[in-house]
């Protein structure tokens, strides 16, 4: 928790001090007040005192207010800045810190996860700081002042305040003790009827056709009861604090005045007076004594809560991230548009087994290079690495010669066109989506924009939406197909002009037909650049100058479609599963 | 403690009609009435007790001060002078000091009594009457106990309530999505269902768990100190009153500026943390196409905007504190001055000052109490007004007219879609004129572009939506005088989407069907081959499924196909059922599949047509309507549509 808050910058940190300037100002005026309050009491109570001198009095005590009231915004008006401020600098330096990160650090967390962090979690410790902070500067102060005020004025007095804080800090101290980690079984059951309720919806059909209403109704009434009963539980433990809280400050007020009763009628009439006084002020330093220890309460029940969330955001903040760029930032050599892997293996860095083992191939400027292999074969992950989405284990993966390590991550991008297996879609306009992002050149041009669509056999679709290509394209792409979204996917690819094209089974969501013409076209448009395709369908690959068929992490086989028909037991299995016999001689 | 939720200061929703959702809100907590109003009545008892002891505090102060003066009258003179044990030299001192008594201070006075010696001390030495104070010290005990007592049981008795009222809430939500026809999850997101469940039950429990003691507490408060404040003085009573209010239009003004705030600060929250998730899934291209320059831009301007929002928002809610201390100190120093005025007077004791000095602190707090509860209240308003737009909504058509019943075990399998229309919505027709025959035993494929309407025909059949016009047969009766907890017995239905929910393996593949052995299970996982898939699992059949990367989409699918394979019925649906699992795999499947369908009526929906090849009969669809049907070869030999829709697999 405590490393958090060196995010704090200078700026803020001498907010904190001015805060704390003006809080101790404020307190001392708001302990001034009760010396004006027994000046008035003893006025009033001694006979032939001047009204002025009551008016001045007044006129004191309230100036104390104000002035009171007047450090109190101004403490708010720092404070509130102090956190708005933290809150910035720590969300933007999570957002950097998270762009940084590879795939791997991103499947550690989970993108989900990796949310909350910057958005929920942020806010809990700004809430923390901007409620915090005032009373966790006001409050020991507050408490240290008001008790030395009265420490000298009756023991037995003392010793009643000191009672009843104690009896206030038990109370809330055994609640939390029986119900903080109840908080967390309701926050888990809360997850949970979510989780069932989801799955319901999601499954509404497979429910129906099954006639499973009542089971999964069952389901949910047995969490929600047990919600409920939790729930249940907490409250009613709550319950018991404000009649504590209430009980104990009227009792306070009244053991003050009992005991005062007597103290009074022991001392000599001098002392009498001085004593009535002594007692008033005391009942209303007692309640600052008191207040101020449960301001501390208070903050100690937010404090779990924010200092999961600081934990958390620090394991983002600490995790250091595994792709480091490398020193090349200017392209200067003489090999262009060539990848090579030599003896590549790779594995997840917790895991036992390997997900590619040893994998050579070389694809030349202008070629295209085709991947297959059933599910779980290792084709994403191997061309993950080229754009380092992941660092090999083992051998090395070479991009123009050079390995892809000793690029700088912005120039070894530059030569990339990378489109994923579930297009990606950015709030803003179909214009903005395809030119997306920063080449090393200068943006593309509206007429490259339409180019690339057109290519992308999106030009139909695009033209029919109310406004073309500055239409709007919603959170998620949630307003287009997932054909049409795969289309301004590839687009985007194309509108960058890359020496080297990643298609990751980027043309699994179209059909046979559009499949087939938009990489026809490609092929003309980009003649000389080098396609790295991974496919489900044979009719993608069969017309690849070079199919690596992947099997379990191994390549199995690399050639032409002819030559693996022969030589590659996999591939044919393959291609029989799609085609007959006949189709695939005639192909 | 309420489950903190949200940033402080969150803005109420504005509920459409008010009253007419409170009314609703009241008489759907029926059953609780009782509970409620004996709630209510112990939060009033407690406000009034809490208006009686300032007044026993008051009562105490008088007592206390009436033993500090001394005593000095012209019958203690008397007595002191008559007292025969008294010397005469001392009498002489006193009457000395008490001829002087005009010349000097009070101050000087006192400490010249003190010095009196103990003989008349004694007499003119003021006392308190302590057995008074005690009585008055265990009445007031009496009322702070009691009044705890109830403002506890009170809290126990809405806690009860409310919690109970969200349960049964949440229980008709859930049952509710079960009677919903299907075309209300066509329109609506998860995420709304979801967020009724969840937040707006939970808003109307948290609210209601404070706010209606709360607004009754204070409401009694409020009223009956000025009433009590009438009653002990009513010059005192308008000071305090004329105080309280100045400030409180003072902090009228804030509330209503930080209100525009605060909804702006949830607006800007949300854009940005809908900028992050953008960002953030979109990783790899963000990586890939160099956009973090220019995501970096985006999300600092978003984050900027927030800035400033929140500070804004933060600054003046923060205000409300230190404003109301201040109109309390305010209200404090006007009865301190007026009363002082008053008791030097005459017209009041100095108790009447202590009493008021605890009305002014009863008066202001209410108020700030009662404006949290309305917003509450109105928080409530709107939430319940959401939940029960919910439950409002129309069912699925009622069944008492289905007179017919099928024994699963006796259905032949012959199905007959006979001049089948239907729409989703009354202006847009999807299937236009759908006739086709399945007899017992075939494999009907169905084939088309997407949005020809393949799903739709599904649909109709398990009755997920009723057909506009024409009819369906099953073994020649129609499916409108079935139930459709009655066709959902004939169909295994599998889906595109894997649907695998959170519980173990062995729970997925059973889920509603009893009396299942494991052998049976593993006979099934055999077929469909993720046996080993299985074993390979950290716990086998009792390993947890869920949201976890694990398990693959296509293991999913396959579990799914497991599943529909357990349900086992005479009429079996996929559709799209094996297009997340490679061709491969896909292919053993089938085997699979073909060895169960032997002998049952299937429906199978495809976009690879490889899987469909030796179908009994292909239909084509295309915007609603089949336009081509036959065989594999058949349709090849025709080289129509669907011809042309296989050849375009190995165009090059």
């Amino acid at each position: 928790m405590l490393k958090i808050f060196k995010n704090f910058s200078k700026k803020d940190i001498f907010l904190i001090l001015t805060c704390v300037f003006f809080i101790v100002i404020q307190v001392w005026l708001d302990l001034k007040m009760p010396d004006y309050m027994s000046q008035i009491t003893r006025l009033i109570q001694t006979e032939g005192s001047q009204m002025s001198e009551i008016l001045k009095q007044g006129f004191y005590m309230l100036l104390c207010a104000f002035l009171s009231l007047v450090s109190a915004i101004i403490v708010g008006y720092f404070a509130s800045l102090v956190s708005a401020n933290f809150s910035l600098n720590l969300r933007g330096k999570i957002f950097r810190k998270v762009e940084k990160f590879g795939m791997e650090e991103i499947k550690k967390f989970s993108t989900s996860s990796l949310i909350t962090r910057t958005t929920n979690d942020v806010t809990q410790i700004e809430m923390l700081i901007s409620l915090g902070l005032q009373m966790l500067i006001k409050a020991p102060i507050m408490a240290i002042w008001a008790v030395s005020k009265i420490l000298n004025k009756s023991i037995q007095w003392s010793a009643l305040t000191g009672g009843c804080v104690i009896i206030l800090l038990m109370t809330v101290f055994i609640l939390m003790l029986i119900v903080l980690p109840r908080f967390t079984i309701v926050q888990k059951l809360i997850d949970k009827i979510n989780g069932v309720t989801r799955e319901n919806l999601t499954g509404i059909r497979v429910v129906r056709a099954f006639n499973a209403e009542k089971y999964q109704e069952n389901k949910f009434e047995e969490i929600n009861t047990k919600l409920t009963n939790n729930q249940l539980f907490n409250q009613k433990c709550f319950a018991i604090l404000n009649p504590v809280m209430n009980l104990v400050m009227h009792s306070l007020t009244l053991g003050i005045y009992f005991i005062g009763a007597y103290l009074i009628e022991k001392a000599n009439i001098e002392g009498k007076i001085t004593l009535f006084s002594d007692m008033v002020v005391f009942s209303s330093y007692g309640m600052q004594v008191i207040m101020s220890f449960l301001m501390l309460a208070m903050i100690f029940m937010m404090w779990p809560r924010a200092q999961v969330s600081a934990k958390r955001i620090n394991e983002v903040l600490d995790e250091e991230e595994k792709i480091k760029d490398g020193e090349i930032n200017s392209s200067d050599s003489k090999e262009i548009g060539t990848v090579e892997f030599r003896n590549v293996s790779f594995k997840y860095p917790d895991a036992d087994e390997y997900l590619l083992k040893n994998i050579s191939f070389k694809a030349n400027k202008g070629e295209t290079v085709a991947f297959i292999g059933s599910t779980g074969s290792g084709k994403s992950t191997l061309i993950n690495l080229v754009p380092r989405f992941y660092d090999v284990t083992d051998g090395e993966v070479l991009v123009d010669g050079v390995n892809v390590k000793n690029y700088t991550q912005e120039l070894l991008h530059n030569k990339i066109g990378y489109v994923p297996q579930k297009a990606i879609m950015f709030t803003g306009t179909v214009a903005s989506n395809v030119g997306y992002g920063d080449n090393g050149k200068e943006k593309a041009t509206i007429e490259e924009i339409k180019k690339a669509i057109e290519i992308a056999q999106g030009t139909e679709f695009v033209e029919k939406m109310p406004d073309k290509y500055d239409s709007h394209i919603a959170r998620g792409g949630t307003n287009v197909s997932g054909g049409q979204k795969q289309r301004i996917a590839i687009a985007r690819a194309i509108a960058r002009k890359p020496e080297i094209y990643i298609f990751d089974d980027s043309f699994s969501a179209l059909d046979y037909k559009t499949d087939y013409t938009l990489r026809k076209s490609l092929k003309k448009f980009t003649s000389d650049a080098t396609s790295l395709i991974v496919a489900q369908r044979i009719g993608t690959v069969i017309n690849a100058d070079k199919i690596v068929v992947l099997d379990k992490g191994e390549c199995v086989g690399i050639g032409t479609h002819k030559e693996l028909l022969k030589n590659c037991e996999i591939y044919k299995e393959i291609a029989l599963s799609q085609l007959s016999k006949e189709e695939l001689e005639n192909a | 403690m309420p489950r903190p939720r949200g940033p402080r200061g969150g803005i109420p929703e504005k509920s459409k009609d008010f009253k007419g959702s409170m009314k609703r809100l009241f008489s759907s907590l029926k059953s609780w009435h009782t509970l409620i109003l004996i709630s209510l009545i112990l939060a009033m008892s407690s406000a009034i007790l809490a208006l009686i002891a300032p007044n026993k505090l008051s009562d105490l102060t008088d007592t206390i001060t009436l033993g500090i003066s001394p005593k000095i009258n012209e019958e203690i003179t008397k007595k002191i002078m008559s007292d025969e044990s008294i010397k005469l030299e001392d009498k002489q001192t006193f009457m000395n000091l008490m001829e002087n008594a005009q010349n000097m201070d009070s101050d000087e006075l006192i400490s010249k009594i003190d010095g009196l010696p103990n003989s008349i001390y004694n007499y003119i030495k003021p006392s308190i009457d302590m057995t008074k104070v005690k009585k008055i010290g265990i009445v007031l005990a009496i009322i702070y106990i009691v009044s705890a007592i109830f403002n506890f049981v009170q809290q126990l008795l809405m806690t009860t309530v409310s919690n109970n009222f969200a349960k049964k809430l949440r229980t008709n939500i859930s049952q509710k999505i079960n009677r919903l026809p299907l075309k209300y999850f066509d329109q609506h997101e998860t995420g709304d269902v979801l967020s009724r469940v969840t937040n707006d039950v939970d808003t109307i429990a948290q609210n209601m768990n404070h706010s209606l003691a709360t607004l009754v507490t204070s409401l009694t408060l409020f009223l009956g100190s000025i009433l009590m404040m009438f009653i002990t003085n009513w010059i005192m009573a308008i000071t305090a009153i004329v105080a309280s209010i100045i400030g409180f239009g003072f902090m009228g003004v804030i509330l209503k500026k930080s209100q525009k705030y605060f909804t702006q600060r949830q607006i800007e929250l949300g854009n940005l943390n809908g900028y992050i998730e953008e960002i953030y899934s979109g990783h790899n291209v963000v990586k890939a196409y160099n956009g973090d320059k220019q995501a970096n831009k985006e999300f600092d301007e978003l984050n900027s905007k927030l800035y400033i929002c929140n500070k804004k928002s933060q600054f003046l809610s923060g205000l409300m504190q230190p404003i109301m201390m201040f109109v309390g100190n305010f209200g404090y120093v006007a009865v301190c001055v007026v009363g002082a005025l008053l008791t030097m007077n005459n017209i009041i004791s100095f108790g009447v000052i202590v009493a008021f000095m605890i009305y002014v602190r009863l008066f202001t707090n209410p108020l700030s109490q009662i404006a949290q509860a309305m917003t509450s209240l109105q928080s409530i308003a709107a939430a319940n007004e959401r939940v029960c737009e919910f439950l409002d909504e129309p069912e699925m058509s009622n069944q008492e007219k289905c007179s017919e019943y099928l024994e699963k075990s006796k259905v032949k399998g012959k199905i007959e879609f006979k001049n089948v229309k239907f729409g989703y919505d009354n202006n847009r027709t999807i299937i236009k004129d759908f006739s086709v025959l399945a007899n017992p035993g075939q494999k009907i494929a169905i084939v088309g572009p997407t949005g020809a309407g393949k799903t739709t025909i599904v649909n109709l059949l398990m009755k997920f939506y009723d057909i506009n016009d024409g009819d369906i047969l099953i073994d020649n009766v129609s499916t409108k005088k079935l139930t459709r907890e009655n066709i959902h017995q004939l169909f295994v239905m599998v889906l595109q989407d894997t649907w695998v929910f959170d519980g173990s393996v062995r729970d997925n593949l059973k889920f509603n069907k009893e009396n299942v052995t494991d052998d049976q299970i593993w006979q099934v996982c055999k077929t469909v081959g993720i046996e080993h898939f299985i074993k390979t699992l950290p716990g086998g059949l009792d390993s947890k499924l869920g949201d976890s990367d694990t398990v693959s989409q296509g293991q999913k699918q396959l579990l799914t196909i497991a599943r529909g394979m357990i349900e086992d019925a005479p009429f079996l649906i996929l559709d799209e059922a094996t297009s997340n699992v490679d061709t491969r795999t896909e292919e053993l499947v089938q085997k699979a599949m073909d060895k169960l369908t032997e002998g049952k009526t299937s429906f199978i929906i495809a976009h690879r047509l490889s899987t469909i090849r030796n179908a009994d009969k292909i239909l084509v669809m295309k915007d609603g309507d089949i336009i081509e049907t036959g065989s594999h070869d058949e349709l090849i030999a025709k080289n129509g549509f669907y011809a042309d829709l296989y050849n375009s697999q190995f165009q090059l």
